[in-house]
């Protein structure tokens, strides 16, 4: 081996404890970008390739009955490449041992053939036979929830009537990858399931033989969807058309772009962040690292080594911690990914997972970082390159100190002579002891952002379903019903109060914005549903105009004052202009609300509701729910607790899996770098302080002249950390903002005191290994040889 | 004057000067200087006279304020960094005042740093045996003493059998009998391989082995005395 190399090995092995921090740090934020890289390219790649294998439709319609002859015409409409029309049925299921509600979504399938739209994967057992009326297919999910086998028996009430179903397969469908039940935010698979029957045996039990009441359309192309759009509401409005839509507002797709989103988002964010971070700290050290071979440098030149050989002898100094680095970071990040996007696949329904490296991706990573390491590494060379060997070889000349600040402001009585030689060290190196504070900093901050979610998400629950919902369950109808049915939900066993509500499908448009949405009637001085305001108070519906989310608001542009036009989307389908009144502080879903009275005037209808928000004596809720399975109109159920509960099942399966990685690597990167920062000036001064030691001072005095510096410093940076982390909280929770919910920008005390407590602990162990250090400080070996 | 020699190096009025901040150290004034080749010349001078800063200029390890300094007839001053690193690389051989050694390389190795890239050297380790250091070729320069470190520096200067051996106070740390030996490693070199040497020194009995004896004096030559007669090293009393 060549000296050169021996050389390389030799000071790699010295500097092995630095050398392993760079590379921890490196791996972390290489595993955070293939990590979420590979999981977006995996769920957008398997969305693309389901949508395109099992033929997902681009236009879908709701109406309430139409004749199957208005398929033909549907079919001749421009633009329109396939028609499949489809009976749709809210149930109610019964599955053997399960007391609490459970609403179903009954689908038609063709009987003796494939869809041409939406098509079935069929993940176990058969489809139902053509000539039987009792055979159904569930959807996966529901089916796992309830373990449910082929041959299991349903009970299921359709329209009022009893049936019994024999399960004969499970499958999955492009059109519920997300599977939610209509109202509710977050998956429930014990509580709500998609079911699939022949068109015959469902237009038998439905009442709906030779008709049809949902349709989906797909397009020759994509850009045709607008006037297919038009085309079908006037072709449906007649049979009760609920308005016709695209993609974007089927609830699955919506939902999954919503967290395609978020998730390219967190794609976005962290690892830049913590890429940036990494390669930062590899920029920093390494030019550090480098400037301290100035002499070195200055030797193998006058040897006759040139520039070159002595850059490359660096390179792969630097090579070899960023490729082991990122090797490591890829495998972990690829692991992890794969952990992610399956953890994603609980609630995006998928028959199968594109998941791979992709080269790109691993590529791109190995770049950054080195550029980021090549880059201080060139920057340092280049300093000691400009230098003639004769003066790069020289030692450098005693620094020139100058009095501090607070010496000139005639205060050093305060001022030990240790604690003078600390500041006067920093003064001297402004540039170097601003890098290590940002350094520190830069930790404190990525602490912050990995940890801050956790408190939101409790701030959110409370805010949404203790003060906003406070209802115990919510019901809905599968029709808007007449008002007598609270008569009717009165007198059912534990109910103590009914409030009522009427909801509509409506575009909402405000000059070139429009935005699909529901309208909520509400009766003033509801207290299971309450609006809030801003600040969080009870907000009073007002008896003219509509109050609207605060984000949608935003969304459309509009404020108090204003004038929207509601263009209703059900019946006569009547269009109004209706002034906005206020906003309501939402961090869940979107809507807009007026008063009851006024919606049902404005539908041009009796007083009609759509469900029904109830409070219940706990000891009767099984009794309830059994006698509400009975009641025909009723469509659904949700219990408010268990809407809680999926809330943060959801939450914590993804987000806080997320979380849980993003805090552990922003430990590891805040000891790596203030690790780094203390080895480095253990380094750079260890011939001052063993000069020190050889004058008399005890160990305890340099240790507190090196770590008293780098106390110093963190205790600078903590404050500037939490600054850098509610920059960052505020890009992430600015960013993640949807229709689906809104993360508030809520730092808990907690956030500020983990990351400030993870800081000084990094402080604390850093200056410990290097006090371990400085205390078997070789003082005749720093002081005989020079480097 | 010995003109009918080849003449090696060349300097015509050279100057360097130091900026430091405000005040600037004048550490060369114009000096005129001639080395030929294959000779031995010491350069005699108190501290701070200027002699490190001209060996300096001598190996191309930095570069005069003004003036010119010639090897073989061209000008240093034209050489752009490559061409200087191959002047170092290929002829001039260097020992430090401050010995500079890789602390991470032992003494083998710090001297086949050297011999690696040099056209036709000795082995390390027949280096090493040169200055005694035949049982120390594994240990790292922390982990040997002053004058050893120094003995490394010479193996590694001469070992590449350069035409030009630039030593700076050599002996500076090395008791008589060791200096002797190193001197004699230094003047064999010097005597088979016509290496032209110029070491700095401030022990004048060195400087009977020399040639000719160049003696600075605050940034100038003050005198060069020439020996009739070279003395041997190990003649030499100190
Ligand atoms: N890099 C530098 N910056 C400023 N002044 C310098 C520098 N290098 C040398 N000098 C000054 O130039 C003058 C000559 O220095 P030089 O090192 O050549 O002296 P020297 O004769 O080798 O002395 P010594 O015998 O002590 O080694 C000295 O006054 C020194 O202070
Ligand atoms: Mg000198």
């Amino acid at each position: 081996m060549k000296a050169l190399d021996r050389k390389l090995w030799r000071e790699l092995w010295q500097m092995k404890g630095q050398a392993v921090a760079i590379m921890l740090v490196i791996v972390c934020g290489v595993a955070i970008h293939v990590m979420f890289g590979a999981t977006l390219d995996a769920l957008g790649q398997t969305r693309a390739r389901y949508y395109q294998e099992y033929r997902f439709a681009d236009v879908f319609a709701a109406l309430k009955r139409a004749p199957e002859s208005l398929r033909e015409r549907i079919a001749a409409l421009p633009g329109v490449a396939e028609v499949e029309t489809r009976v749709v049925a809210a149930v109610h299921l019964d599955v053997a041992g399960f007391a609490e509600p459970i609403t179903g979504r009954l689908v038609s399938i063709p009987d003796n053939r494939e869809p041409r739209l939406n098509r079935l994967y069929l993940r176990q057992g058969r489809l139902p036979a053509a000539d039987r009326n009792d055979e159904v297919v569930v959807s996966e999910a529901f089916a796992q929830a309830h373990r449910l086998e082929p041959g299991a028996k349903l009970r299921v009430v359709i329209n009022g009537r009893r049936q019994a179903l024999t399960l004969v397969g499970t499958a999955l469908s492009p059109e519920y990858i997300h599977q939610l039940r209509p109202g509710s935010m977050f998956p429930d698979y014990q509580r709500y399931g998609v079911l699939w029957m022949g068109r015959r045996a469902l237009g038998i039990a439905y009442g709906m033989e030779g008709a049809f009441n949902d349709v989906i359309v797909g397009l020759t192309d994509a850009r045709a969807a607008p006037d297919v759009i038009d085309e079908l509401d006037r072709l449906l409005t007649p049979y009760g058309g609920l308005g016709a839509h695209d993609r974007e507002d089927q609830a699955s797709h919506r939902f999954l772009s919503e967290e395609f989103r978020n998730i390219t988002l967190s794609a976005t964010l962290f690892p830049v962040l913590f890429l940036g971070v990494a390669i930062f700290l590899l920029n920093v050290v390494m030019n550090r690292l480098i400037g301290m071979q100035r002499e070195q440098i200055g030797t193998l030149k006058a040897f006759g080594y040139g520039n070159g050989a002595i850059a490359l002898h660096y390179l792969k100094l630097v090579l070899v911690v960023v490729l082991v680095g990122v090797a490591v970071g890829v495998f972990a990040g690829a692991g992890l990914g794969r952990r992610l996007a399956e953890l994603y696949t609980m609630f995006f329904r998928f028959p199968f997972l594109d998941y791979r490296l992709t080269f790109q991706l691993v590529f791109g990573a190995m770049l950054l970082n080195l550029g980021g390491a090549m880059a201080g590494t060139a920057f340092a060379l280049r300093a000691a390159f400009a230098l003639r060997p004769a003066e790069a070889m020289r030692p450098e000349q005693p620094a020139r100190y100058r009095a501090t600040v607070i010496e000139r402001l005639g205060l050093q009585r305060l001022l030990s002579q240790p604690n003078r030689m600390i500041l006067r060290h920093i003064e001297r190196r402004p540039l170097k002891s601003l890098l290590s504070v940002l350094g520190i900093a830069l930790a404190c901050g990525v602490t912050m952002a990995g940890r801050f979610q956790e408190a939101t998400i409790t701030h959110m629950v409370e805010v949404h379903y203790k003060l906003s919902q406070r209802e115990d369950l919510a019901v809905t109808f599968t029709e808007p019903t007449s008002w007598r049915a609270i008569g009717s939900l009165d007198s059912l066993p534990g109910v103590e109060r009914v409030e009522v509500y009427r909801a509509a499908p409506v575009r909402l448009r405000f000059r070139h914005h429009s935005r699909r949405t529901t309208l909520k009637g509400v009766p003033p001085g509801g207290d299971l549903q309450r609006l809030l305001d801003a600040d969080l108070r009870l907000l009073d519906l007002p008896s003219e105009g509509v109050l609207l989310t605060d984000y949608l608001g935003e969304l459309l542009g509009v404020q108090a004052g204003d004038r929207l036009t509601v263009e209703v989307l059900e019946g006569s389908r009547p269009v109004r202009e209706v002034p906005v009144v206020g906003l309501v502080k939402e961090y869940l879903g979107v809507a807009a609300y007026m008063d009851l009275a006024g919606l049902n005037r404005l539908l041009r209808e009796g007083p009609a509701i759509s469900g029904a928000y109830l409070a219940v004596d706990d000891r009767e809720r099984s009794e309830l729910y059994r006698r509400l399975g009975d009641i025909p109109r009723i469509a659904g159920t949700a219990i408010r607790e268990q809407e809680i509960r999926n809330f943060h099942r959801t939450m914590e399966q993804t987000m806080l899996f997320f979380t849980f990685i993003a805090t552990v690597f922003a430990v590891v990167i805040a000891f790596g770098i203030i690790y780094n920062s203390a080895r480095i000036a253990l380094t750079e001064r260890s011939r001052e302080l063993a000069s020190l030691r050889v004058l008399g001072f005890t160990r305890a005095e340099i240790s507190y002249i090196l770590l008293g510096e780098l106390g110093l410093l963190t205790l600078v940076a903590i404050p500037l950390g939490f600054i850098v982390g509610r920059g960052i909280c505020t890009l992430f929770v600015d960013g993640a903002r949807s229709e689906l919910y809104r993360i508030p920008l809520i730092i808990h005390p907690s956030t500020y005191a983990f990351a400030a407590t993870v800081v000084l602990a990094s402080a604390l162990l850093s200056g410990w290994l290097v006090r371990r250090k400085l205390d078997r400080l070789d003082l005749i070996a720093v002081l005989k040889t020079r480097d | 004057m010995t003109d009918h020699r080849d003449r090696v190096f060349l300097a015509r009025d050279l100057t360097k000067i130091y900026p430091m901040g405000e005040i600037e150290v004048q550490a060369l004034r114009g000096v005129d200087l001639a080395l030929f080749a294959g000779e031995f010349v010491v350069l005699l001078g108190p501290s701070g006279s200027g002699k490190s800063t001209l060996l300096n200029i001598l190996g191309g390890l930095d570069s005069p304020s003004s003036g010119a300094m010639q090897y073989g007839g061209r000008d240093l001053g034209v050489y752009d960094d490559a061409e200087l690193t191959r002047y170092r690389r290929e002829h001039v051989g260097f020992v430090f005042q401050f010995y500079n050694l890789i602390p991470s390389l032992t003494a083998r190795e710090n001297v086949a740093l050297v011999t690696e890239i040099a056209r036709n050297p000795l082995p390390p380790e027949e280096a090493l045996t040169l200055v005694g250091l035949a049982d120390r070729l594994d240990h790292f320069p922390a982990q040997l003493s002053g004058g050893e470190q120094q003995r490394v520096a010479i193996a590694r200067a001469v070992a590449k059998r350069p035409e030009v051996l630039l030593c700076d106070e050599p002996t500076g740390a090395l008791d008589v009998q060791t200096g002797v030996r190193v001197l004699a490693v230094i003047d064999r070199v010097n005597r088979e391989l016509g290496t032209t040497t110029v070491v700095i020194t401030h022990n004048a009995a060195i400087a009977a082995m020399a040639d000719r004896v160049i003696h600075l004096s605050n940034g100038l030559i003050a005198r060069i005395d020439h020996n009739a007669q070279r003395q041997a090293p190990e003649a030499i009393v100190w």
